[in-house]
């Protein structure tokens, strides 16, 4: 079977430049919406997933959910702090932070909405455990002292946090004294300090969570069995990694479902856009199909003729849609996360997996939009199709 | 008369092509309606706020609470009318994916200012006899079956432990925008077991909703409420309920904003599709418009004619579109309930919808219209499709 050669497919797309604009233009959008929605939720979950380690371990107050709900008293964090399984560092420390993790609601700069941000008091080890945090101007702060380190994204967004300037929370006035970046993590929306100054000022009695490094990674399902199952405490045990995506996942999901149904809704208009362009090109050439049939094509040809035109319709959709949506990578969405009701900023993030997936999506729907048409111009008669013409 | 024959046998004559057109602008207009009513169903507790209501909460940020005796301060407030203790339980029913909005509140002045909140007197007299009892929205009744006497058990997450209430009353929402998907339940129960389970957790509120005699002068009441508790270790904010709720739609305004973007961009991929429907429809027909044109009909006749196709196929579009919007935003309401408590199609989002169809519909015929228009009649009959 001698195929139709492709360049008749191409210049017919060439002639008809404003139909097959339309139509690509078409695909583009819905394909830029499919990628942009794959990408916020990829973005969303790298944040997530980078914010926390393998082989540290997050203990909060059994079905607490996140951190701030979370009460653990001191009795029962040096109870989880002498567990065998956790490493102990440099000077014989365990390498355990007891945090206090509370919400402050801070004008967001620009709009001056009050937008709850993330305030962690760590304890003397909570830096080593985090090994992502590095301070990019000023210095950490002193422990013991009324200094605070805030993340990145804060710093961006967010009125009276530079190096110097004071911030007035639980009763006292804290000094910042640098700027950390945490690598795109879920620590870049937050504000540091000490952690003993912190349940002071708050007038707290119990930590939020207790952080720790495992000796082993492997022995975190032992631990966790023993911990959960004291009686002097009710936790819960997760790996940190765990723990954040989890923090993640109500978010996640809401975007999932709300793009790929709109995803699925707009591809519908465009395969009746790929359909209408289709079908009106094929009742055009009813003609010069008859003339390629009676030139030898067989019907087989025919019908990859215009599946390759739908096709190549559908590729310049793809290409122009994930062009528009690379760009998306510039974009840093902030916005407060339900799980954990503070604000969180992260990244599009485009990855080769939603290259791919894009473009099985948009050849899917040129192929849908143009079987029908294709099959139709294949099934048409030589005789009718000359007399047509 | 007889124009309008001809533009709606002009649209019905590829009849293919006009179908398929037709599905994709009621997709399009569906799309619109249903993400137009989402943004809708995002301010819906701002909506359904009422003016003489303040919220006063813990002025570093709502996860920190305050003390007990502050009601009885706030009462005291030139302007004050009520005050009810108010507490976000946030547990879970089962499952952490079975959630809903539960509260524990002071139940005489929480309904005395939420009149909105229907609730049959004898129903009430035994939710008010049984302090483990709670008071359960309509809807929130339907989605998991609960009746009148039935216990249900709470996984706390703010508040450890299990904790059962047993159902003693059902509210009707007054009106579509009421949230009736809430569980309430007495702030005195909670408080109690706390005392003994944690005593440090004692009396604490998490917000104070007060009613005012004058909406007028609720800036003013507010800021003598907190001017009470100036310098204490609570320090208070007091705002409307309008700004409160306002405040938790400003902290996912990015979302808002994005769902407003592509409600917008479906509009425009619609437009691509009805352009390119008119425009290929256009080149067909030009040897009828010249025709047209050889029997003295003037260019503005001929536009016409493109215009009034696109338009009536627009309509058609839009009719059907916003037919379906409310079968379909009921079951989407139906689904996503967790989410979205009030999910009701307003008027606004239909007159919107048919707007965006009509004006698809004209910027769709703008070309084609014009070369219809312009054609001149040797070439338009010279013309092959």
């Amino acid at each position: 079977m001698k195929p139709v050669p492709l360049a008749y497919s191409a210049r017919n797309l060439w002639t008809r430049k404003l139909t097959t604009a339309l139509t690509a233009g078409g695909m583009a959008l819905v394909v830029f919406v499919f990628a942009a929605v794959l990408m916020l939720e990829a973005g969303l979950r790298q944040a997530l997933v980078a914010t926390g380690q393998y082989d540290n371990v997050v203990v909060t107050r059994r079905a607490a959910g996140n951190e701030v709900q979370s009460g653990i008293e001191r009795s029962q964090a040096a109870i989880i702090e002498s567990q065998p399984e956790i490493a102990i560092g440099a000077g014989g420390v365990r390498e355990v932070s007891k945090e206090a993790v509370v919400l402050i609601a801070q004008p967001k700069r620009g709009t001056g909405v009050p937008t709850n941000i993330t305030v962690r008091g760590v304890g003397a080890q909570g830096l080593a455990l985090r090994p992502q945090v590095r301070v990019v101007s000023g210095r950490m702060f002193r422990p013991g002292s009324t200094e605070i380190t805030v993340g990145r994204s804060i710093a961006e967004r967010f009125d009276g946090v530079g190096p110097g300037e004071r911030l007035r929370f639980g009763g006292r006035e804290w000094t910042v004294v640098g700027i950390f970046d945490a690598g795109g993590s879920g620590f870049d929306s937050e504000i540091w300090g000490d952690g003993e100054q912190m349940m002071q000022s708050f007038r707290r009695q119990a930590f939020s969570s207790v952080i720790a490094r495992l000796v082993d990674p492997a022995q975190f399902e032992r631990l966790k069995e023993r911990l959960e199952a004291d009686p002097r405490m009710a936790v819960d045990v997760k790996r940190e990694r765990v723990f954040y995506e989890e923090q993640s996942e109500m978010m996640a999901n809401f975007i999932r479902i709300l793009g790929l149904t709109l995803s699925v809704i707009f591809s519908i208009g465009a395969m009746i856009g790929a359909m209408i362009t289709m079908y009106a090109a094929v009742s055009n050439r009813t003609g010069e199909i008859g003339a390629l049939r009676a030139l030898g094509f067989r019907r087989g040809s025919i019908l990859v003729s215009f599946l390759a035109e739908a096709l190549a319709l559908a590729v310049l959709g793809w290409v122009a849609g994930l062009g528009l949506a690379s760009l998306m990578q510039l974009v840093r969405i902030s916005t407060m996360n339900w799980q954990s009701f503070s604000e969180l900023a992260f990244a599009f993030a485009l990855t080769p997996g939603i290259v791919a997936q894009s473009f099985a999506f948009a050849v899917t729907m040129g192929l849908a939009g143009g079987v029908l048409p294709a099959v139709h111009a294949a099934r048409l008669k030589i005789v009718d199709a000359l007399r047509a013409a | 008369m007889s124009s309008l024959k001809l533009i709606l046998r002009n649209a019905l004559r590829h009849k293919l092509r006009t179908g398929l057109t037709v599905v994709g602008l009621i997709v399009a207009v569906l799309a619109f309606g249903l993400l137009q009513t989402v943004v809708d169903a995002w301010y819906a507790g701002a909506n359904s706020a009422a003016p003489n209501r303040l919220v006063t909460r813990n002025a570093i940020s709502l996860v920190f609470p305050m003390p007990l005796h502050y009601r009885e301060k706030i009462r005291a407030v030139p302007g004050v009318r009520g005050v009810a203790p108010f507490n976000w339980f946030g547990g879970y029913y089962q499952d952490p994916k079975n959630f809903f909005a539960q509260f524990a509140v002071d139940p005489l002045p929480f309904l005395a200012m939420y009149p909105e909140y229907h609730v049959a007197e004898d129903e009430l007299r035994a939710f008010l006899r049984d302090r483990k009892g709670a008071i359960i929205g309509r809807k929130l009744a339907d989605r998991y079956g609960f009746k009148i006497g039935d216990t249900i058990p709470l996984q706390g997450t703010i508040y450890p432990g299990v904790w059962t209430f047993t159902v003693r009353a059902i509210y009707h929402g007054a009106d579509a925008k009421t949230d009736d998907s809430q569980m309430l339940f007495h702030w005195d129960y909670l408080n109690e077991t706390m005392k003994q389970r944690s005593p440090r957790r004692g009396d604490q509120v998490g917000i104070f909703m007060v009613q005012i005699a004058d909406p007028q002068r609720s800036a003013e009441t507010g800021l003598a409420i907190d001017a009470l508790f100036r310098n204490s270790l609570a320090e208070t904010l007091t705002e409307t309920e309008k700004a409160f709720q306002l405040g938790f739609v400003a902290m996912t305004e990015a979302i808002v904003v994005a769902i407003r973007i592509v409600s917008f961009v479906v509009i425009f991929v619609i437009l691509a599709v009805m352009a390119n429907t008119m425009a290929m429809t256009a080149r067909e027909r030009m040897p009828e418009y010249a025709t047209l044109k050889a029997l003295g009909f003037g260019p503005g006749y001929v536009a016409r004619l493109v215009f009034g196709e696109s338009l009536a196929i627009a309509l058609g579009g839009a009719g059907l579109g916003v037919a379906l919007t409310f079968p379909v935003a009921a079951w989407f309401g139906a689904e996503l309930g967790q989410f979205f408590p009030v999910f009701e199609v307003s008027a606004g989002t239909v007159a919107l919808q048919v707007a965006c169809a009509l004006g698809v519909g004209v910027v769709a015929a703008l070309l084609p219209g014009r070369n219809a228009a312009r054609v001149r009649i040797v070439e338009g009959l010279r013309a092959i499709g």
